[in-house]
């Protein structure tokens, strides 16, 4: 993109080394120069107010927090200015910000390096919330999202660095907005969000063998949420669990669980289920790390139990 | 500046009678500041502005008719009735925006000379704040990036002594707000914020360091506010909320911007008194054609209060 576009630029902490960002920069700051890949100085709230107001300027920026905890300082930009600018001016000017934030825990990293705050932005009218789960989509929705004339809360998560495969080379849009069914069943819908996607999907091929045939929906897109792919799982197989890792209370499996009674509520035969964080900060020890983080095991627990607990 | 006093002054009446319920955070006795430096600046540079922006957006070349239906608003307002009072907005003309989050747009326009630098199209970027947003530490961080990238950015202070209600020797112990330019290598200024000729010429030398590359440049501009914090008086209906002392404020009258030019004019012999009066009655009649203007707009449509959330 930043070959095709001189208006594309990235700015942010570390985006010239890995241990922030991992290899999604390298080489990038060789090829384009410290003009358009810039990496700045703590300013969480000022370098994302560049961001935002470079965007108003014409500019396509991508702006990295390589923690999401730390975005936490730029509320102001993404949520006062950015998300409310388009509507402020009556669409006299827009802001074609990518805001990308990685979800970086584990590890005893503990409260403040491991937050997954996608609710939050979720919330907002004005910004649209978008969450890869694979690297076919992390380009085709970072594309996607670069591309859209508004601003995008883009956020990955590093226990997904690890996995590979091949992309295609050239630029491709994976829709926003838009969920994807990841494998089709008659029984339970389970929709996931981000590195839930994976644990569902180990979780599915278990289940398989135990007769369960789940249909796992990756969502892929926060906001705009894709509600009909859901809602023509839920009329098909009358069973839901959402597993999104990410705090209880008000999050988006709420949202997700309230669409679903308020649209199809006559086609459940059982109780949703959420399968998500407790509402508890990040624990450093391991220990306590292990029974934080839904996994899985959760999900089939979840499963069984809809399952067998009919309407 | 004359266009400016003028239209503020023309909203006090709507306001008190209650036609305008919008806050109105008038710019009278600040007047100097907006025309000096938007004087100074092209069509194509870029400001961004404050809950107290009318007079920058006047300044800049904004329409009066859309500002006043915008506060007013109506949908044939600059922001379509959506914004208000305190988001105006004319991005043809450079006025990128204003905000009353205060210091919430001074990042903003820091970005937005950050994009004229890398398409190297040698725009200057304004920065308009009050002496209130020294307060935030958004400010700083902005300094220190804008400094260290060289930014073609003007930050002006309008420092008016008080942050709406609190004096400045409440807010800090150092009241020299240039001062703060010193740790960031920023070359700094403080002028008289209500002498319009001493304003124009430092943002001249501002605008034109900026467009050699030698910016950012921060100016602290000395002035009063002439009218309520917000709205045309701080003691409302009896009230003393106005805490600034009576003396203080006679004597910031009588350094009226608008008055002092209009006998530097005169005295110096450049403009005589019938071409003030008859600046003035143009400047009256285009208030009223815009007052008219925004009466007779039509309100926006009901059904489009979702409109513009986002661009399609």
């Amino acid at each position: 993109m930043m070959e095709s576009d001189e208006s594309v630029f990235l700015i942010g902490q570390g985006v010239k080394s890995p241990w922030y960002v991992g290899n999604t920069t390298r080489g990038l700051l060789e090829k384009f120069g410290s003009e358009r890949v810039i990496d700045t100085p703590v300013s969480e709230n000022a370098i994302t107010g560049v961001a935002v107001g470079a965007a108003i300027a014409g500019m396509r920026p991508i702006i990295v927090h390589p923690r999401m905890d730390f975005m936490l300082y730029a509320f102001d930009p993404i949520i006062n200015e950015a998300a409310n600018w388009h509507y402020m001016c009556g669409g006299r000017s827009h802001v074609p910000v990518v805001i990308w934030g990685i979800i970086n825990r584990g590890g005893e990293q503990a409260a403040q390096h491991s937050q997954a705050l996608q609710a939050m932005f979720a919330h907002v009218p004005g910004l649209k919330v978008v969450m890869p789960s694979n690297p076919h989509d992390a380009k085709g929705l970072l594309i996607s999202a670069v591309y859209d004339d508004n601003p995008v809360i883009y956020i990955d998560d590093r226990w997904l660095y690890n996995f590979e495969e091949k992309v295609p080379e050239d630029i491709y849009f994976t829709p926003i907005g838009k969920g994807k069914i990841v494998k089709e069943g008659k029984d339970v819908t389970i929709v996931a969000t981000s590195y839930m996607t994976i644990e569902a999907m180990k979780a599915t091929q278990k289940l398989s063998k135990e007769g369960i045939e789940v249909e796992l929906i990756d969502l892929r897109s926060l906001k705009p949420i894709d509600k009909d792919l859901i809602f023509e799982s839920v009329k098909k197989t009358g069973r839901l669990i959402i597993a999104d890792a990410a705090w209880k209370t008000c999050g988006i499996s709420a949202e997700i669980a309230a669409l679903v009674v308020e649209n199809v509520f006559e086609y459940l035969k059982a109780p949703i289920k959420r399968v998500t964080l407790p509402d508890i900060p990040a624990p450093a020890s391991r220990v306590l790390e292990r029974v934080y983080y839904p996994n899985e095991s959760d999900i089939m627990q979840a499963v069984r139990e809809v399952i067998e607990n009919a309407l | 500046m004359v266009r400016i006093r003028l239209c503020e002054e023309s909203l006090v009446k709507p306001i008190l009678e209650g036609e305008i319920r919008c806050p109105c955070h008038l710019y009278t006795g600040e007047e100097a500041i907006a025309t000096g430096v938007c004087a100074a600046l092209s069509e194509r540079d870029y400001i961004f502005g404050t809950h107290r922006s009318h007079g920058h957006y006047l300044a800049k070349g904004g329409g009066m008719r859309e500002l006043i239906a915008e506060i007013y608003g109506k949908e044939k307002g600059c922001s379509r009735g959506r914004g208000g009072s305190m988001h105006i907005t004319d991005p043809e003309r450079g006025i990128l925006g204003a905000a009353p989050i205060v210091a919430g747009t001074i990042s903003l326009a820091v970005g937005s000379a950050l994009a004229s630098k890398i398409r190297k199209e040698n725009r200057v970027a304004v920065s308009f704040f009050g002496d209130g947003a020294v307060g935030e530490g958004v400010l700083y961080e902005s300094l220190n990036f804008a400094a260290l990238r060289k930014l073609p950015i003007i930050f002006v202070c309008e420092n008016n002594l008080y942050s709406t209600h609190m004096p400045i020797r409440d807010c800090r112990p150092e009241s020299n707000i240039f001062k703060i330019g010193k740790p960031f290598c920023i070359l700094s200024y403080r002028v008289d914020g209500n002498d319009v000729l001493r304003v124009y010429e430092v943002s001249r030398k501002a605008v034109d360091l900026c467009r050699k590359g030698q910016g950012p440049v921060f100016i602290e501009c000395m002035t009063y506010r002439l009218r309520g914090h917000v709205g045309p008086d701080d003691n409302i209906q009896g009230t003393h909320t106005d805490i600034r002392p009576p003396e203080e404020v006679s004597k910031w009258r009588k350094r009226d911007p608008v008055k002092k030019f209009e006998s530097f004019l005169i005295k110096n012999s450049i403009l005589e008194k019938e071409d003030l009066e008859k600046i003035s009655q143009e400047a009256k009649k285009e208030v009223e054609d815009a007052l008219a203007f925004a009466k007779k707009s039509p309100y926006p449509k009901e059904g489009e209060l979702a409109r513009y959330v986002f661009k399609d």
